[in-house]
């Protein structure tokens, strides 16, 4: 496994020479408003290569979904102010024509939205949706396109695709719209797919079959894929590593076991601690992070997590005014956080791990 | 798909008898109510010197003195089968659709109509055309153009438009287009289509400009909200996620899906203006069926003004017939239910 996070450039973790095939370098994404500058994302950097699948999780208003629509270049121009760096096979994306992008996109890099049914257009059958994305980056003819459409619809498990290529979206279940979007997304065999709440509005039944398509596919199509979700559970599925977000930055990233082990980071615990679990002993309750996501125009000082943050006192106050760095705590494991290793080792095993 | 169609039909029909009786009954009954009687209402056939053994007998032949169901079932029955009428001067035959004779002349209503359609038509249909490629393309560039100088002044101008009454614009430009630069035709002239196409046009120009203009108005502000919305709508997101070029994503994506709910409006104004533009007509002094109504309004010629009101109800019903057929052209999602 070769993906590695990249915090910052000029952090010591930023190994020259090691160029990934998606490479996102202090990525930020501002929005100007009349009530101030929204940073929704504020300085981001990960890595992903071919074959890997890269979490990233977060509550709602975290940064997850702005990050790939910046990825994707969907920001509308002049609504947004971003910068850093963002590299798809070596080619930067960031201050690169629209046109350079748009030609990128659909071909080499696709995207799944959350909610199937108001993603896909309902005057257009889905058939045509697909032929649509796939002729706009291959010249062949509508028949071709056709017979490809077809062919799409049958990998992704869709019964009788040959007459279903003619429905509408309205006529698909839930489960099935969202498999012919994952269709329109593959269509052009794209080297880098992100899935932003692929299973959110689906049925829990469906969920798991979407999933492990999705998974299915990646192996079958060997594209790097980014799963955009606010529910662990869906990422422990799937994801080689996961980057767990909180106002717009990065605040830890491990490969998914070490997440689920070895949790260093208190937001993390916090999102493990919400997650409803049917494997274990019922506890009483679900422990829900306290307080609400911060405003992403006055993000707090020093880390922005303190306000809510359990542990914040056993810093010496060093988290309501320093922005904790960023760094590789061990091999693949980045953390952003004031605790020392002692306390957040003690608090782990002792509070943390046996209620979960 | 094919019993959509055949229950919009029924509605249609089941819609034109309920036009058919409120027309009547506003035009035969309430004057009953209000205190007329059988020979009043003869009076308007004969005239005011006749005696009143004449108007008595006047109004029996007409019939006046039924109950009024059957007065309507006659009347019905004239429109679909014809009828003969006699108010004294012998037999006369009124072939279907009948719509009664007028007061004033004595002529059957209907062939008057067909006389005044033509204009009436070209008038509509040359403008609604004109009004909907004008209006939908100003607002989609407005809505594109979102807070640019073209989209306040675009938005600017259809403010005035949709304020500004037919009779004013139309009396300005024909005194500056007409009479002063002399590039269009002036008032009063209506060439046949059939007789010279070109003539026809020149004709009419001003006119549809005019009629379009304050329609035009109402549809790029409709237009601008429409697109929008729609631009806004996660389905464009995918659109441009595919790949599409952004012209593919306005019109094939983004104004497929606004023009739906102008569609609708634009198929009522239609059926509506085929009904008579009252106000153009006049303006212009075209002699339409909207300058028939008025006419027959000001000298209270019954016949005539329920003439064109069944006309123009009739074209409205169709219109929406129409409109809820193209309904299920336009949106997959009607067709299925």
């Amino acid at each position: 496994m070769t993906t590695t996070a990249i915090p910052q450039a000029g952090d010591p973790a930023v190994r020259p020479g090691i160029e990934g095939f998606l490479q996102v370098k202090d990525l930020r994404v501002h929005f100007p408003t009349d009530d101030g500058v929204v940073k929704s994302v504020d300085g981001l950097s990960f890595n992903l290569e071919r074959g890997e699948t890269l979490g990233i999780v977060g509550e709602s208003g975290s940064g997850k979904s702005v990050t790939s629509l910046s990825i994707m270049g969907l920001h509308a121009p002049g609504t947004a102010n971003i910068s850093g760096q963002v590299t798809l096979n070596g080619d930067n994306l960031i201050g690169a024509s629209s046109e350079h992008i748009r030609r990128l996109r659909g071909k080499d890099m696709a995207m799944i939205f959350q909610d199937p049914l108001s993603a896909m257009h309902p005057y257009y059958t889905v058939g045509h949706q697909i032929i649509e994305a796939y002729r706009v980056h291959n010249n062949v003819s509508k028949k071709v396109a056709r017979k490809h459409a077809i062919d799409m619809l049958d990998r992704v498990g869709i019964p009788q695709p040959d007459a279903r290529v003619d429905e509408y979206p309205h006529q698909f279940s839930g489960g099935m719209r969202q498999r012919a979007m994952i269709a329109m997304a593959l269509s052009c065999d794209p080297e880098l797919l992100i899935a932003d709440e692929p299973t959110t509005a689906l049925d829990v039944t469906v969920q798991a079959q979407i999933l492990d398509l999705i998974r299915d596919l990646q192996q079958e199509f060997n594209s790097a894929v980014i799963i955009i979700t606010h529910d662990l559970g869906v990422v422990a599925e799937l994801a080689d590593d996961i980057l767990v977000m909180y106002a717009g930055r990065a605040v830890e990233y491990a490969t998914a076991h070490e997440i689920f082990t070895a949790p260093q980071h208190p937001y993390t615990w916090g999102l493990l601690g919400s997650m409803p679990r049917l494997d274990r002993e019922r506890t009483e309750r679900l422990r829900p992070i306290p307080g609400a996501p911060p405003s992403l125009i006055n993000v707090p000082s020093g880390c922005p997590f303190h306000p809510r943050c359990a542990y914040a006192r056993l810093t010496d106050g060093a988290s309501e005014t320093l922005r904790p760095e960023f760094t590789e705590i061990s091999s693949r494991h980045f953390l952003a956080c004031h605790l020392t290793v002692q306390d957040r080792q003690r608090v782990w095993e002792n509070d943390i791990r046996p209620s979960l | 798909m094919i019993t959509y169609i055949i229950r919009r039909l029924f509605a249609a029909v089941g819609l034109l008898l309920i036009v058919s009786i409120i027309t009547f009954s506003i035009f035969f009954v309430v004057p009953r109510i209000a205190g007329g009687t059988p020979e009043t209402l003869a009076t308007r056939y004969v005239g005011r010197a006749a005696t009143a053994e004449t108007v008595h007998l006047t109004a029996e032949r007409l019939g006046f003195y039924d109950p009024m169901h059957v007065q309507y079932a006659n009347w019905a029955k004239g429109i679909v089968l014809g009828a003969e009428y006699d108010y004294g001067a012998g037999v006369e035959k009124c072939p279907a659709p009948c719509l009664g004779y007028s007061f004033l002349t004595k002529q059957p209503v209907w062939p008057d109509l067909l006389d005044r359609a033509p204009v009436t038509f070209s008038l509509a249909i040359g403008a609604s055309i004109l009004w909907l490629f004008a209006g939908v393309s100003t607002g989609v560039l407005s809505a594109l153009r979102r807070g640019t100088v073209f989209d306040r002044g675009a938005m600017g101008v259809a403010l005035a438009g949709v304020s500004l009454p037919i009779f004013f614009t139309g009396l300005v430009s024909l005194a500056f287009f007409s009479y002063t630069l002399g590039w269009t035709a002036p008032g009063g002239q209506f060439i046949p289509f059939t007789e010279n196409p070109a003539q026809w046009a020149y004709s009419m120009t001003l006119p549809w400009i005019t009629l379009s203009f304050l329609f035009s108005a109402q549809y790029a502000r409709l237009t601008r909200a429409g697109m929008l919305e729609t631009m806004h709508e996660d389905y464009i997101r995918t659109a441009r996620a595919k790949g599409l070029r952004e012209r593919t994503v306005v019109i094939q994506h983004g104004l497929r899906a606004a023009l739906t709910p102008i569609l609708t409006i634009f198929g009522l104004d239609v059926g509506l203006l085929l009904g008579g533009a009252v106000l153009t007509e006049k303006t212009f002094s075209l002699n339409g069926l909207g300058k028939y109504a008025v006419d027959g309004i000001v000298s209270q010629d019954m016949p005539k003004i329920m003439g064109v009101t069944l006309l123009a109800a009739f074209f409205i019903v169709i219109a929406n017939l129409i409109v809820d057929l193209m309904y299920a052209v336009v949106d997959p999602r009607v067709r299925t239910q």
